[in-house]
């Protein structure tokens, strides 16, 4: 249960710094920081299980059936991140405090930054992959808010853009390559995949996908060729590149390396592909640093060096190079944060981040200066910082190396010239912005920045300085654990000194700082050198490409929605034609083993009236009368043919729909012209003649291979418990109103919303009356005639008592709920005919809309009745009773739930055409006031 | 039979069919109307063609297969309140924008060449 509440009390805290607008800023900060520190103490308290070897995991089952669990785990590795991500966190909310002009939004950078430590957090600390997944993408989504923070200047937007779909697309890659590895293992349970090393790398599949979650790492830990995002992510305001660059976002990458290093790791293409993209990073990052004007821009590079430092010795196959690489985790958070947030003062001070302007800053800021010489030392790897052990580690790693075979004695090589050139890096940074003569230009006259500001530097730089001369005393425990992690079980033995007596990584590093002091004070031939090189921008081409993307893209939906409405359908028939029809051409024999049935000949006349009626819809289709006339023979037949097949619930509900139907087309008619122009060319009738009947073909193809074999189906439950079980012998009106109870109650609720839907459609409609048929014709005058009013009226009593009739029979015979609710519409309906809607308003004041929600509430009700029984939802209760005269009648609960359908049915038919009838009236009227 | 079913089936879905792809509203409708009609009797088709077996216990031996039937008799009615739906719709867009042409506008002259 503790785990699940470190996320919850940062995203709690999200929240809360999200309402602290009207606070002062004292209290906005205070109040953040109040729930991270919660964190911390609770994660310090579950720190000494960590560190004895156990692994404290909290899971909640969520989605079983698919292996979804919300389940948290924290081991040394997760203590570790956790450790950083809190403990920087609060660094950076109390910085930001003083960094934040009055005119930026305080809550909402708070609110930002606590929102992306939640997702760091449960990143970490996920023991589902699916889950890490969520909240890897939610550190790309909350890294691109805090990005954009100054959302009006352009390149934070484009920063921050850029910065999304680079991580977001690695991300993608990434939910690939853990779907792959949850098949593979058979489990999204972190702990059985950490423990199935050899069945993931036995697997075919195997190489695709450490690519896919490689991609995910590099993209995220900007490893050359995604690094580009980070320096334009320097947009940014400068706590959130301390945040996000230093010991969080950047390091995610980082943590999915080490995450799956126990069952990923081991095999050559680990080897080549990590170690080689970690050295190209590496060299890359240190060579451009040196050449960056921007004090962000160089700690960007210096980042990436770094980063492409750790991802290297994760590529090389010894166990302490993974112990190397988390320890250089740790000190990298630590000086490259306070790193950041001296610049942030820099920037702050003097208005500009420009080394070419800021000079000399020695004497207007010593103390800061002093800090930041500490902490640039340190990034540099000089003695007595812990910069310097982890670097020592490194370098003693790579000389163990059979990675390129007789070659490999390049890799000290390379390391020891990014050391030289880290170093070079580092001087500049000291010697142009703290000495270097005087400032030019600055826009802001330098001093020390507010005392409190240099609280969270102080506290890094001291770290760094006691991580450096006593290693073990701080760092040991959580380097242990974290290795036992990463190392599945095993930590070799190693020991983190300052001195290890004169060898080959020492003569490294005095290589290192001396070549780098070389290359700063020859840097004048340099960036002459660089200035003749052509310069590539990652921004013109980054926004090349999307934009090249973006206008194909275009293009092909241009050329396929053109806003015809026709064409689409005809598009959608297509579609599916090559779908439905592909299978057939798959299939061998059509016809299947059943015995066919003779024709007799009602069958074949039925059959040819409903041709006959279908072809004559389409061949008088522009005289829309009669195709709606020929249209209702089809209706027709279609009934009689449910009623051959034994059918008799489905015939009668035919029936009485097709009466409603046509009724409603023909009042729709009304309002309609009463001829469709004849304006496709031939050759569109013959495309269309084409799909129509091809689709055709292909339906009673279907069809026919569906009727003429055997048929095998779950019925037999039904028939036989439709009897002891609803306590009714119609089996169709059973399932109905029993078995299948929630899906009529969904029906009828379509039903009704379909209803209120036409009546809104109705309300205030603009009128396009005609005043005579389509052949000026006037309509005519006897509007209701008397002996269809009397007829009707007469046999409404009647009809009633039919459909309350065949409501009551249904449970037992043909008949129920929705074929006496259409039956009594249609007795009104000829009522409305007969009489018109005023003369029914006067006599029937009902209101629809009450009668569709009272019926289905019945509906509702009913099911819900079950529960007071302690039944499940819409359980059928029935029994019999001997009624004196009647004879014994049985009552079942499923007639009330009938009752509803009907209530529901009865009411929005009659709201349907009653709603459009009295339009027809509305319009008449107004027809004789003109 | 079984084919005489299955071919009466396919005849209404190519109605229906052709009814959609024109051009105007009230075509579209019919149309719709026609395929729920060959959808209607196509699920059905599904629980086999059998002659007086109808599902009603006690009244022959062997029964017809009820889900199909019940499964069609809620799509009649549905298919009921989407016709309705669908040609309210069409007055409604007749009448504000003019034309009961699919489209919402009569197409233009010179790319009618083209169609």
């Amino acid at each position: 249960m503790t785990l699940l509440w470190i996320p919850l009390l940062s995203l709690l805290g999200s929240i809360i710094s999200s309402m602290t607008g009207k606070l002062t800023r004292n209290q906005a900060t205070s109040l953040t920081m109040l729930m991270p520190i919660i964190a911390l103490c609770m994660t310090i308290s579950l720190a000494p299980a960590v560190f004895s070897g156990d692994v404290i995991r909290d899971t909640f089952s969520w989605v079983p059936l698919l292996g979804i669990d919300i389940a948290f785990r924290l081991d040394g590795l997760a203590l570790l991140f956790v450790f950083m991500i809190l403990g920087i966190g609060i660094l950076v909310i109390f910085y930001a405090r003083y960094y934040l002009s009055s005119n930026d939004s305080m809550p909402k950078l708070y609110a930002y930054l606590m929102l992306f430590m939640t997702a760091m957090l449960g990143l970490v600390m996920s023991n589902n992959i699916i889950q890490l997944w969520f909240f890897w993408e939610l550190t790309s989504i909350s890294s691109f808010l805090l990005i954009s923070y100054w959302w009006h200047k352009p390149e934070a937007r484009k920063g921050a853009i850029m910065s999304l779909t680079v991580t977001g697309g690695g991300g993608l890659a990434l939910l690939a390559g853990l779907l792959l590895l949850g098949n593979i293992v058979g489990s999204y349970n972190l702990d059985i995949i950490l423990a199935s090393k050899e069945i993931i790398q036995a697997h075919d599949l195997y190489e695709v996908t450490l690519i896919l979650i490689l991609l995910g790492a590099f993209t995220k830990s900007a490893q050359f060729p995604f690094h580009f995002w980070l320096p334009h992510a320097m947009a940014a305001p400068t706590p959130v590149s301390a945040y996000l660059h230093s010991a969080t976002m950047v390091k995610a990458g980082i943590f999915l390396l080490a995450r799956f290093y126990p069952a990923l790791a081991g095999t050559d293409i680990w080897f080549v592909i990590v170690s080689l993209t970690g050295l190209v990073t590496l060299l890359f990052g240190a060579y451009v640093a040196l050449f960056k004007h921007d004090l962000k821009g160089l700690l960007a590079y210096s980042t990436i060096s770094h980063l492409g430092l750790i991802t290297l010795l994760f590529g090389l196959d010894t166990k302490l190079a993974a112990v190397a690489a988390i320890f250089h985790i740790i000190n990298h958070a630590t000086f490259k944060a306070s790193l950041f947030m001296a610049t942030g003062i820099i920037d702050h001070e003097t208005g500009t981040r420009d080394m070419r302007k800021i000079n000399g800053m020695w004497r207007f800021m010593p103390y800061t200066a002093t800090l930041a010489m500490v902490a640039a030392a340190s990034m540099a790897g000089v003695p007595l910082l812990n910069g310097f052990l982890s670097k020592e580690m490194f370098f003693a790693e790579t000389l163990h190396q059979q990675l390129l075979g007789s070659m490999s004695w390049l890799i000290p090589v390379f390391a020891t010239i990014a050391g030289a050139l880290a170093v070079a890096y580092s001087a500049r940074f000291i010697h142009d912005v703290f000495f270097n003569g005087d400032p030019i230009d600055l826009p802001k006259q330098p001093s020390e920045p507010p005392r409190y500001m240099r609280v969270p530097i102080e506290i890094l730089v001291a770290l760094c300085l006691v991580v450096g001369i006593f290693p073990n005393f701080i760092v040991n425990d959580i380097l242990k654990a974290a290795s036992f992690a990463v190392l599945g079980g095993y930590v070799p033995e190693f020991e983190v000194a300052l001195w290890h007596g004169f060898n080959l990584p020492l003569l490294m590093s005095g290589v290192a700082v001396a070549g780098g002091l070389l290359l700063y004070s020859q840097r004048r031939h340099l960036f002459q050198f660089q200035e003749s090189l052509p310069t590539l921008d990652a921004k013109i081409v980054f926004d090349g490409s999307i934009d090249a993307i973006t206008k194909w893209c275009q293009v092909k939906v241009n050329a396929i929605e053109n806003g015809s409405l026709q064409r689409y359908l005809m598009l959608i028939f297509v579609v599916v034609l090559l779908f439905a029809g592909w299978p057939l051409f798959e299939m061998n024999q059509l016809g299947g083993q059943k015995q066919l049935t003779p024709i007799d000949v009602h069958n074949a006349m039925g059959a040819a009236l409903l041709m006959v009626g279908a072809i004559s819809t389409v061949i008088w289709y522009s005289h829309r009368v009669v195709s709606l006339l020929m249209l209702s023979v089809v209706g027709l037949m279609v009934s009689v043919a449910f009623t051959r097949f034994s059918a008799p619930d489905l015939a009668l509900t035919q029936l009485t729909v097709e009466v409603v139907t046509i009724i409603l087309l023909m009042l729709a008619l009304f309002f309609l012209p009463q001829h469709s122009p004849k304006e496709s060319s031939s050759l569109r009738v013959i495309r269309d003649v084409g799909i129509s009947a091809a689709l055709g073909i292909v339906v009673a193809s279907i069809c026919y291979a569906l009727i003429t074999r055997p048929l095998e189906s779950i019925s037999d439950f039904f028939l036989a418990n439709a009897k002891t079980g609803g306590g009714g012998t119609n089996v169709v009106n059973v399932i109905l109103v029993d078995f299948r109870g929630f899906d009529t109650l969904g029906e009828i609720c379509v039903l009704g919303i379909a209803a209120l839907g036409i009546y809104k459609l109705l309300v205030n409609l603009p009128l396009l009356m005609p005043t005579s048929d389509s052949e000026g014709r006037p309509w005519a005058k006897e509007r209701y005639p008397i002996l269809l009013a009397s007829i009707s009226q007469s046999l409404l009593p009647l009809a009633l008592m039919v459909s309350f009739y065949i409501f009551l029979r249904g449970h037992n015979l043909p008949g129920g709920g929705f074929i006496a609710g259409l039956v009594t519409a249609v007795a009104f309906i000829l009522q409305y005919i007969a009489h018109g809607s005023d003369w029914i308003s006067e006599r029937l004041t009902i209101n629809y809309r009450k009668i569709i929600a009272s019926g289905i509430a019945i509906a509702l009700f009913t099911g819900v009745g079950s529960w007071f029984f302690d039944r499940p939802f819409m359980t059928t209760w029935f029994d019999y009773f001997d009624i004196p005269f009647i004879g014994e009648i049985e009552l079942a609960s499923a007639l009330v739930f009938d009752l509803g359908v009907y209530i529901t049915v009865v009411g929005a038919t009659l709201m349907i055409l009653a709603s459009l009838g009295r339009l027809t009236v509305n319009a008449q009227e107004e027809e004789v006031n003109v | 039979m079984e084919l005489l079913y299955a071919s009466c089936v396919g005849l209404l879905v190519s109605c229906g069919v052709f009814l959609i792809l024109r051009a105007r509203t009230f075509t579209v409708v019919l149309g719709l109307t026609m395929l729920s009609y060959a959808v209607n009797l196509f699920l059905f088709s599904s629980g086999r063609l059998s002659l007086n077996q109808a599902a009603v216990l006690g009244y022959s031996s062997e029964y017809a297969d009820p889900l199909p039937q019940a499964l069609v008799l809620t799509a009649i009615v549905i298919g009921f309140a989407m016709t309705a739906f669908v040609v309210i719709l069409a007055i409604r867009g007749r009448s504000d924008l003019g034309s009961d042409h699919v489209d919402g506008k009569l197409p233009d002259t010179n790319k009618k060449v083209n169609a």
